[in-house]
């Protein structure tokens, strides 16, 4: 190894940081043109696009579009009813998965192997092939409520959320992890007494910060797009999530602006969730000690 | 406190068949070592105790109960890993106290229990430390500390000192032994260190391919080794094997004579041996001594002189051109080449059959 000259070093350090700060403004450019242009009014915010004025705040600057956006559809009901399909599938599906992962690598029984097969071979199936059937099935499930015996889901949030708990790409990564954990941490803890409840509670579980930081970033981002099912299954707009919600600035007079205001609201709780799930995952790593 | 009894236990991974049928039985209090080559089924044999793996065949008792079918919590064991395995996320107190915890036990005399064993491990300054913050050695402690806490019946090693370095093995190893003694505790400990096994051991079981090839005091192993393979594994230099024609049996004794070596009469303990047949003559080399002039029993040539201050280790090859190692307990040189002749007490000769 060569030996490090500190010059040559100082140098490679503001290379490498010229680098990446290029890369951080490439990805940030997009988001400071849509915050800035929903600040602008339509006439200003299309001349602007031609020049660098359009990541920048001047010209006539003000809320109107936020204001109108709001005029023109529920807002705050669409983001919502988002984050709270967003949130229950991703806390149920990061338990569901890694159960089943847990299973699948640390308890021994018949025909684990074919059946994790199976359900890695579901990942190749594209979600448009099964929309249909599912639609069809999820239109005849009884369901027990206030109202007492229902049939069919259509127009719920739980329409939107089932579906989508259990899903071969998680478990994939939850039984990718759980198989790269030493096994005589879990076999220590079986002689110590622990019974697998309670391996899986405090042992794999608190060693799995990265695995369940990733997961959950992955299923937030699949769950906070979604568009093609709810557009199939939620005709009220009580249950509409952000994504279909944009269809009504489409309609009728098209207004840049007030796009961009909506699209500007509804990043915010990614953006949110995203400093969480870093605080988190930085947390995680620090105590654990395990490398991802 | 609790014996250990093994009765025709077998164990196969699908069609490999790696324990074959092993009977040993370990008193209550008793210090035993499995040792044998890699991959003779030590460490399956202890983690089939420990309720780690499935008994294929035979049965294990445990303080008098057949556990076969127990899970290891409800077999009153306790293990240390080769690796260790403390949990990483939690502190040094978390982990010795986590057989406690899930047991529910009260927190003032969980915290009384893990103060103790910190005592005797002398890791009371460590407590509240992470695993990433310790040395081998001192996680090596916290993982007997927390085997300690729960008071079990037996303990079981898994090679629990093989990941440190020399010093620290030693220190280790004298601190396991101290352990012992003073917890007067049942414990099965596996290793491949022949020094580990005969300063720990009150018995120690010889294994080889999934067999039992004998089990005995260390020094009943040492001196009277029951077969070829033990009496090759014990002992460092390895014990000295001569193939020799035997002449004739005579009582109790056998007549051998070799082509490097003055005929003599060695034990032959009803061993299969006939005359007019061939033996195998094992002399350790700490018992080959060096004499001067044609007045040896065996005849060679220095081949190679290993000088470590207080041995010299002589290759040696003998006339018929099979070579043989001598330790000579002191310092002295010997020119390669040279001729050389050596001694030995022939009842500290030991006749196998040839296999
Ligand atoms: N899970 C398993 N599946 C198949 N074969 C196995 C399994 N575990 C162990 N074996 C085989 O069983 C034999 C005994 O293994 P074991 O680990 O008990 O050896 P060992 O005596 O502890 O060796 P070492 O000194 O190297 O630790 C080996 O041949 C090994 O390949
Ligand atoms: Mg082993």
């Amino acid at each position: 190894m060569a030996t490090i000259n500190p010059d040559n070093h100082g140098l490679r350090l503001i290379l490498r940081y010229t680098v990446l700060t290029l890369i951080a403004v490439i990805f940030v450019f997009p988001l400071v043109f849509m915050v800035m242009s929903s600040l602008k009014p339509d006439q200003q915010l299309l001349a602007d696009t031609s020049s660098l004025r359009a990541f920048l705040p001047v010209g006539d600057i003000s809320l109107n579009n936020y204001v109108a956006a709001f005029d023109r559809a529920p807002v705050g009901l669409f983001v919502m009813n988002s984050v709270i399909v967003t949130g229950v599938t991703v806390v149920l599906s990061l338990l569901v998965c890694s159960l089943a992962a847990f299973s699948f690598v640390f308890l021994n029984w018949r025909g684990r192997g074919v059946i994790l097969s199976v359900i890695l071979a579901t990942l190749i199936v594209p979600f448009e092939t099964i929309a249909i059937p599912l639609l069809l099935i999820a239109s005849k499930l009884p369901w027990i409520g206030a109202e007492g015996v229902t049939i069919g889901w259509l127009n719920s949030y739980r329409v939107q959320i089932v579906p989508f708990i259990a899903d071969g790409l998680t478990i994939f990564l939850f039984v990718q992890y759980f198989k790269d954990l030493p096994g005589e941490l879990i076999e220590a803890a079986r002689v110590e007494g622990a019974s697998w409840p309670q391996i899986y509670r405090r042992i794999v579980m608190p060693l799995a910060g990265p695995v369940i930081a990733t997961a959950a970033i992955l299923k937030f981002l699949v769950m906070y797009n979604q568009y093609l099912w709810p557009l199939m299954v939620v005709q009220q707009e009580s249950y509409r999530p952000v994504m279909v919600g944009l269809q009504y600035f489409f309609q009728l007079n098209r207004a840049w602006g007030e796009i961009m205001a909506y699209l500007s609201l509804i990043t915010v709780p990614v953006l949110a969730f995203y400093l969480f799930l870093q605080r988190a995952f930085i947390a995680s790593i620090a105590s654990t000690g395990v490398k991802g | 406190m609790a014996d250990v009894k093994l009765r025709g236990l077998r164990k196969s991974f699908g069609a490999v068949d790696v324990i074959k049928g092993v009977d040993i039985d370990i008193a209550d209090g008793e210090f035993v070592v499995f040792v044998g080559p890699s991959g003779c089924g030590k460490s399956t044999l202890l983690r089939m105790i420990a309720g780690l793996e499935d008994i294929t065949g035979g049965t294990l008792e445990i303080d008098g109960v057949v556990v076969n079918d127990k899970q290891p919590k409800d077999r009153g064991i306790a293990m240390v890993f080769q690796s260790y395995a403390i949990f990483p996320h939690m502190t040094v107190r978390e982990n010795v106290a986590f057989g406690l915890t899930i047991n529910g036990l009260a927190k003032a005399e969980k915290d009384a229990k893990v103060a103790e064993a910190a005592r005797i491990l002398q890791m009371e300054h460590l407590l509240d430390r992470r695993p990433s913050q310790l040395s081998g050695g001192q996680r090596q402690r916290v993982a007997i500390g927390r085997a300690i806490v729960r008071d079990p019946k037996v303990f079981l090693f898994d090679e629990p000192l093989s990941n440190l370095d020399a010093a620290l093995r030693m220190d280790m190893r004298m601190e396991i032994g101290k352990l012992h003694q003073s917890l007067d505790a049942t414990m099965v400990y596996v290793t491949h260190d022949q020094v580990e096994a005969m300063t720990l051991a009150d018995k120690i079981v010889v294994l080889r391919d999934g067999l039992v090839m004998q089990i005995g005091a260390p020094m009943e192993l040492y001196h009277n080794p029951a077969n070829l393979f033990v009496a090759g594994f014990l002992g460092a230099p390895s014990m000295n094997f001569i193939t020799v024609d035997v002449q004739a049996i005579e009582g109790d004794l056998a007549r051998v004579s070799h082509p490097a070596l003055e005929p003599i009469a060695v034990a032959h303990k009803g061993r299969d041996i006939r005359a007019g047949g061939k033996a195998v003559l094992g002399v350790r080399p700490q018992y080959l001594a060096p004499v001067e002039g044609p007045a040896g029993m065996l005849h060679g040539t220095v081949a190679l002189t290993e000088r470590l201050g207080s041995e010299t280790v002589v290759d040696v090859t003998l006339r018929d051109g099979s070579k043989i190692i001598a330790a000579i307990g002191e310092d002295r040189v010997y020119p390669t080449g040279a001729g050389i002749g050596l001694r030995f007490d022939p009842a500290q000769a030991h006749l196998f059959a040839v296999d």
